[in-house]
């Protein structure tokens, strides 16, 4: 398993968690990133994850099966999550392949994202 | 006609099947009978042209100016051997026809016309001396052939000009996506969507989502006239796509022969948000935005 640098940044903005992939990221960094966002979750005990991908000009089957996986995963932790950032050109690629993001949310971007959490979580949490 | 000695080598050159000294001579002589006779030999073509119905775009004062040039340039053409000056002016002939809707087998059709006329007065001229009419005519026929060749290969080459002009200008118009409220864009489908526009559809519209910041988009199909099955899966795709970078896709304007088609090959819809019209389109978009327009009563009627 990969243990140098992480080449993904996840950090915490009050309730929510924010994983900005900066890399192409190959399969061992995936599940690595996986596991430590997984495990980040419960000690944060986050409501909310926010995956950003726009720095990616590729998303390959496995790296948005991963990414599904987190999100089912992180929902069975408490968290809802949501990917912001996805690029055109990815977009319709994956689209192409038959490849989506099943029921995770998409966003355009990180503020989009957040905005949509924050609707989401008042929701939740109104009496 | 004694400078055609300078310009010898060059008609060899367009001539090739014919070199010789004697074809040398026989040319500049075919060169002053077609120029001592020009105006009834003009006349009798822009007769046969007339009889023809050919150019009936023109007018008979127009045709006499285009009549009169063409026959110099022939004329120049059979002197010089050189083609240069007859594609100039064919190319240009060509620009002014066209759009008055001139079509190819007219261009030629004349052309050969005049090749005829001329071909009838060398006979007319050496019907006394057989082998002498031979030997003309073998200098005369290939430039004549050459002639008519360049002149339809120019018109052609300009048509086709236009029609790739015309297709660049198409395709710069055919997809604007139009803003109509802050993150909410309009993409009016106008004309028969074939895969080459679908593809370009798709990268104008995901781009500008991300430009505009858009949340919902409305593509309206009014002006499509059919669809097929290629392109309405790459429609899904689209919409698909657009909701990947966070956008909801309203499609409106649905045809009735559009709707039956897209059933009955089975293309899957269900994800798919459509709407009758423009109209409700955009009220839809509207609520999804948190948007309320309403009229203030103090205005109109």
């Amino acid at each position: 398993m990969d243990t140098g640098p992480a080449l993904v940044s996840i950090l915490r903005q009050g309730w929510y968690l924010i994983a900005s992939i900066h890399t192409a990221l190959d399969d061992s960094q995936l599940l690595r990133f996986q596991r430590d966002l997984i495990h980040e979750i419960g000690v944060r005990r986050s409501r909310g994850v926010i995956i950003d991908v726009a720095a990616l000009d590729v998303l390959d089957s496995f790296g948005s099966r991963t990414l599904r996986n987190i999100a089912e995963m992180a929902r069975l932790r408490g968290a809802e999550t949501i990917i912001v950032g996805i690029q055109p050109d990815v977009a319709f690629a994956m689209v192409e392949l038959g490849m989506d993001t099943g029921s995770v949310s998409t966003a355009l971007d990180l503020e989009e994202g957040l905005e949509h959490l924050s609707r989401r979580w008042r929701h939740a949490t109104r009496p | 006609m004694m400078t055609e000695k300078s310009k010898a080598p060059d008609m060899k050159d367009a001539f090739p099947p014919h070199p010789g000294t004697e074809h040398e001579q026989l040319l500049p002589q075919l060169v002053a009978h077609l120029r001592e006779h020009r105006s009834r030999l003009r006349q009798e073509w822009a007769g046969r042209i007339l009889d023809s119905h050919l150019l009936q775009a023109m007018t008979p004062q127009e045709m006499a100016a285009e009549t009169t040039s063409v026959y110099d340039n022939y004329v120049e053409v059979l002197e010089t051997g050189s083609v240069e000056a007859l594609q100039h002016y064919a190319r240009d002939l060509s620009e002014r026809i066209i759009p008055r809707g001139v079509e190819t087998h007219e261009v030629v059709g004349i052309v050969l016309l005049l090749r005829d006329v001329l071909a009838r007065s060398l006979f007319e001229k050496y019907q006394g001396d057989f082998p002498l009419l031979d030997r003309v005519l073998d200098a005369y026929e290939p430039a004549a052939n050459r002639i008519a060749n360049t002149v339809a290969v120019s018109f052609v080459d300009e048509r086709e000009r236009v029609i790739r002009q015309q297709q660049d200008s198409i395709r710069e118009l055919s997809t604007p996506v139009l803003p109509v409220r802050e993150r909410l864009l309009i993409l009016p489908i106008i004309g028969v969507l074939d895969t080459e526009r679908a593809r370009q559809l798709t990268e104008q519209l995901l781009g500008g989502i991300r430009t505009h910041r858009a949340k919902v988009v409305v593509i309206d199909i009014t002006g499509a006239p059919d669809v097929d099955e290629a392109v309405a899966n790459h429609l899904v795709r689209t919409v698909d796509a657009s909701r990947l970078m966070g956008a909801s896709v309203i499609i409106t304007g649905l045809s009735p022969k559009i709707a039956q088609t897209l059933v009955t090959i089975g293309v899957d819809l269900s994800k798919m948000n459509t709407i009758g019209d423009l109209q409700g389109g955009l009220e839809e978009a509207e609520r999804l935005l948190g948007f309320t327009v309403s009229r203030r009563s103090d205005t109109l009627e």
